[in-house]
């Protein structure tokens, strides 16, 4: 029997959301105040649904690892956020987002989840804008719109290059209201550790206080994670230093199946890595492809000189146009510089590879303003690009208004995640999982400006609605009781998983383990991917895995903040999980989107897929420590879309 | 590039802090504070005879308001407009001592060694730092114009990130800049005025109340504010504020 049942909605996919909440039980107000809810994390989608189930009335529990729920790391979103409000009269639609999204994801998705979510896009800018999210407007006061990759109209509403700080600002607002009213409780510094599954359903979290050390239990009717994506899988990434994978990996043991592990978005556009002491890589918003063109020089020996000269970009400024390959308006003349991210990064990473990288390390290709700072003035530029450009100056100490920069690709966003089913529920009944921690909308690659989207239409619009259905049936069950033996089980795992970690004092510390990861991660299972490159992935992570529990070293103070136990933990739960990404890789025998086997090419080296064979979304399911995982597949099923080669030439 | 530190060091908010004397040695001028920062905590790691330096930090990118260091008695060190995190070696000499301490003000209690509880600054905000709407109620979004001016200003008040430079530059601990930025940002747009008085009342009490102090309009604070929060502000919450009172 197959164990997942997707219920998606019967009927023509315009109808199928309408009819699917018609069908939705409701929960009575005086019902909804005897019910609790967990919300683990407070970035766009944990922030949303956590202030709007509030306002229905439930009684919420919210958990972030940060200091302040402000602090999640959709914060750092820099670029806009898509919605279907045809506001600029080019055309746009819901199906035209609809259609874009999933062909940007290399037909890998959900239809009608992808629906779904165009269908509510223009309802998320509405609320935001009356939360106060200060859009960027035209002159005439009417909000504006910039173009982001992949797709060919104007649909991105954006706060300068803050895009997501100024979004969960609002969200955030919504949260406070309700911490105000005392409908929620909000435990900032807390990291969740486990998930209390009593009868088969999700009814609590085990976390550690990262102040106090303390081991705490809360229960409720419903789990819902909210904790982001893995990307720091690779160490090196856009994500915080703090974003981690718990929640789906602890999940995911306790019977969450774990989808589309493989499916990683690597962004073309960050800022390239310098030497052996960087911590983290710094994204240059995708919007600077609307005016910056990419190039490379057209010589190998020019390239080779630029590698060794002392300012590579200031050098640039003397090479001549026609000495200059602008290799994606060469290779995709209709998108040009705004293919999608998938397809800019792997264009990069080609040139660099065949020699024709312009920094010291031969892994780096330019951003050039030249040509817009003619035509639109600094001014314009400035005012578009400003803080983006004063950004990457600080950093960099290169003049972006004076010099190219120079960027390459790096682990940014998760594609993969828990499966959901249409009312974003995992295989857990009560535990839900929303965001970029779900797998749900982007198939195998995700469009810019289109997470903050997802995020918010799961927290705002969809998980208010559907979470009713579930505990309709549970208005009877009084609190969660976590004194319980599940509750106390599962603590004591945890205790033991900490003792254990503390009591290792190996020879090396937690990042010595996490850099490791990223090489093996960044150079076998990263943009390119080979079958061997993957198959020896997993004897150098299982190997990697034996050594980090035999050799780690980690302070041992237990009961005040302990940092480095705190990374431990996280770089476990990245090894365990990187191995399940490798072997997603390996299984999948095609390439699509962000995931690129080269055994699976086409002539001009463009993803080749396999619809007949693996038009399918991988569904692991965890069998036991030593065991061999299951990969159950939901088939994707396309009934209002013709599938064809992408193509953005 | 070498350098010498004096790090304020404290076990817990219950235990006495003091300085303690580091070097580090090797360090690129393109290596960030934190990054330094790292470097040392993995050598006292492994030499296992001292505990590793905490510190807050998350997004490394300036945006999160996590980090933040009172670094030779600036706070976020000697650049300006920009947080501890995007503060790089090269803003020092070689040889340079540094002194690196925690935010230091009342309201913001230190937890352990450089990390400070700033939590009263949600507690401001839960005051009433939001317009009231529910899911679900709003109008479609162009139905509110607003002038690019009103917009643009809106941001720059918008874009303060929480991170308490401000208070721990004050010499009397005040969160003024802070609270006048959310007043700012929302009494500036349409959808905010209905409830901007009340607002401004309830902030400011709750900023009272949980020991801030006033403000004496030195303007130390936006010089060290890493998003540039403008002082004209203050004025603006002062406008607001008379508004309250009578
Ligand atoms: C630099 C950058 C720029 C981006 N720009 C854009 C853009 O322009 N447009 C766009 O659409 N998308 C963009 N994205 C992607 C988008 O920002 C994210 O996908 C999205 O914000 C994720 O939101 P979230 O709510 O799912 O998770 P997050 O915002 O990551 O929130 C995770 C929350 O979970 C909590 N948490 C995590 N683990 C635990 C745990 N174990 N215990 C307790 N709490 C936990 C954290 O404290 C946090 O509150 C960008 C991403 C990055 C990194
Ligand atoms: S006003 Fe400036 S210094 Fe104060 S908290 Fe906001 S960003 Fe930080
Ligand atoms: S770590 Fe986020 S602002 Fe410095």
């Amino acid at each position: 029997m197959n164990k997942l049942n997707s219920k998606i909605p019967e009927g023509s996919l315009n109808k199928k959301w309408d009819k699917h909440k018609l069908n939705i039980k409701l929960v009575s107000p005086a019902n909804k105040n005897k019910l609790d809810i967990i919300v683990v994390g407070t970035g766009l989608a944990g922030s949303s649904a956590a202030a709007s189930l509030a306002e229905l009335g439930y009684n919420i529990k919210v958990f972030c690892f940060q200091d302040s729920p402000r602090r999640a790391h959709s914060i750092a979103a820099q670029g806009g956020i898509n919605a279907a409000k045809n506001y600029q009269n080019d055309n746009d639609s819901v199906s035209r987002l609809f259609y874009d999204t999933i062909k940007g994801g290399d037909f890998r998705a959900r239809e009608a989840n992808t629906y779904r979510l165009a269908e509510l896009s223009g309802a998320i800018i509405d609320q935001s804008v009356a939360q106060g999210v200060p859009f960027a407007r035209d002159y005439a006061g009417y909000l504006d719109n910039r173009s982001f990759g992949g797709t060919l109209v104007s649909r991105t509403f954006y706060a300068k290059g803050q895009t997501g700080q100024q979004l969960l600002l609002g969200a955030y607002g919504a949260l406070n209201r309700q911490i105000h009213t005392g409908k929620i409780k909000m435990f900032p510094n807390r990291e969740m550790l486990d998930l209390v599954k009593i009868d088969g359903k999700a009814r609590g979290i085990i976390i550690r206080n990262l102040i106090t050390g303390k081991i705490e239990k809360y229960g409720a009717h419903a789990v819902v994670i909210a904790s982001g994506g893995y990307a720091n899988v690779f160490c090196l990434s856009t994500n915080a230093m703090g974003s981690n994978a718990g929640c789906i990996w602890q999940t995911y043991k306790k019977g969450a199946f774990f989808s589309n592990p493989c499916f990683v978005q690597i962004h073309p556009t960050c800022i390239p890595v310098h030497g052996e002491q960087q911590s983290k890589l710094t994204l240059m918003s995708e919007s600077l492809r609307n005016d910056g063109r990419i190039w490379v020089p057209k010589d190998k020996k020019t390239a080779e000189k630029l590698r060794k000269a002392e300012n590579p970009a200031l050098e640039a400024t003397k090479i001549n146009e026609d000495e200059r390959d602008y290799y994606l308006e060469r290779r995709y003349p209709a998108y040009g510089n705004l293919v999608p991210r998938d397809v800019a990064s792997r264009a990069a990473k080609e040139r660099c590879d065949a020699g024709y990288g312009v920094n010291e390390s031969g892994n780096a290709v330019f951003l050039d303003f030249k040509h817009a700072l003619k035509k639109l003035g600094k001014k314009e530029i400035e005012k578009r690009y400003g803080n983006l450009f004063d950004m990457y100056d600080k950093l960099t100490a290169d003049n972006p208004y004076k010099m190219p920069m120079q960027i390459y690709p790096a682990a940014h966003y998760t594609m993969g995640g828990s499966w959901v089913d249409y009312n974003l529920m995992t295989t857990i009944p009560g535990l839900y999982s929303i965001g970029e921690a779900n797998f749900s909308d982007h198939g195998a690659n995700r469009l810019g400006a289109s997470a903050l989207m997802q995020g918010l239409a799961d927290g705002y619009f969809i998980l208010p609605y559907t979470i009713g259905d579930y505990l309709s049936n549970d208005i009877n069950s009084p609190s969660i009781d976590i004194n319980s033996p599940e509750f106390d089980e599962a603590t004591k795992n945890v205790k033991n998983k900490i003792d254990k970690l503390l009591n290792i004092d190996g020879s090396k510390t937690v990042d010595f383990f996490h850099k490791e990861l990223y090489n093996i991660m960044w150079n076998y299972v990263g943009i390119s991917r080979k079958k061997e490159e993957l198959i020896k992935s997993l004897e150098l992570i299982k190997k990697l895995k034996e050594d980090f529990w035999k050799d780690v070293k980690i302070p041992k103070d237990e009961y005040t903040v302990n940092q480095e136990l705190e990374k431990a933990g996280r770089v476990a739960d990245f090894i365990e999980l990187a191995e399940l990404m490798a072997k997603d890789a390996l299984n999948r025998n095609e390439s699509c989107g962000g995931h690129f086997r080269e055994d699976f090419q086409t002539d001009e080296g463009e993803a080749l897929r396999d619809d007949n064979n693996c038009a399918y979304v991988s569904a692991w399911e965890y069998k036991g420590e030593n065991e061999e995982p299951i990969m159950h597949k939901e088939n994707l099923v396309f009934e209002n879309i013709k599938l064809s080669q992408r193509s953005y030439k | 590039m070498n350098f010498t530190l004096k790090i304020w060091r404290q076990k817990d908010a219950k235990s006495e802090g003091c300085f303690k004397k580091y070097t580090v040695s090797d360090i690129n001028s393109d290596t960030t504070f934190l990054e330094m920062l790292d470097i040392l905590n993995n050598s006292l790691i492994l030499e296992g005879k001292e505990e590793p330096v905490a510190f807050s930090h998350d997004c490394r990118e300036g945006i999160c308001g996590m980090c933040g260091l009172f670094i030779n008695g600036r706070a976020h060190g000697p650049d300006t407009g920009i947080t501890t995190c995007q503060l790089t070696m090269r803003n020092f000499k070689t040889g340079d001592t540094i002194i690196v301490e925690p935010w230091r003000a009342k309201p913001f209690p230190v937890i352990k060694d450089l990390i400070v509880d700033r939590n009263s600054f949600d507690k401001i905000l839960q005051a009433g730092g939001y317009i009231s709407v529910n899911t679900g109620s709003a109008q479609d979004a162009n139905s509110h114009l607003i002038s690019q001016k009103d917009a643009e200003e809106a941001f720059d008040a918008s874009a303060c990130i929480g991170c308490g430079a401000c208070v721990a530059t004050c010499k009397n601990s005040s969160a003024m800049l802070f609270v006048a930025a959310k007043i700012s940002h929302l009494a500036r747009l349409p959808q905010g005025k209905i409830e901007a008085v009340e607002r401004a009342k309830k902030m400011v009490a709750k900023m009272d109340e949980l020991g801030f102090g006033g403000c004496s309009n030195t303007g130390a604070c936006s010089v060290e504010c890493p998003k540039n929060i403008s002082l004209t502000h203050i004025a603006k919450l002062n406008r607001e504020f008379l508004k309250a009172k009578f």
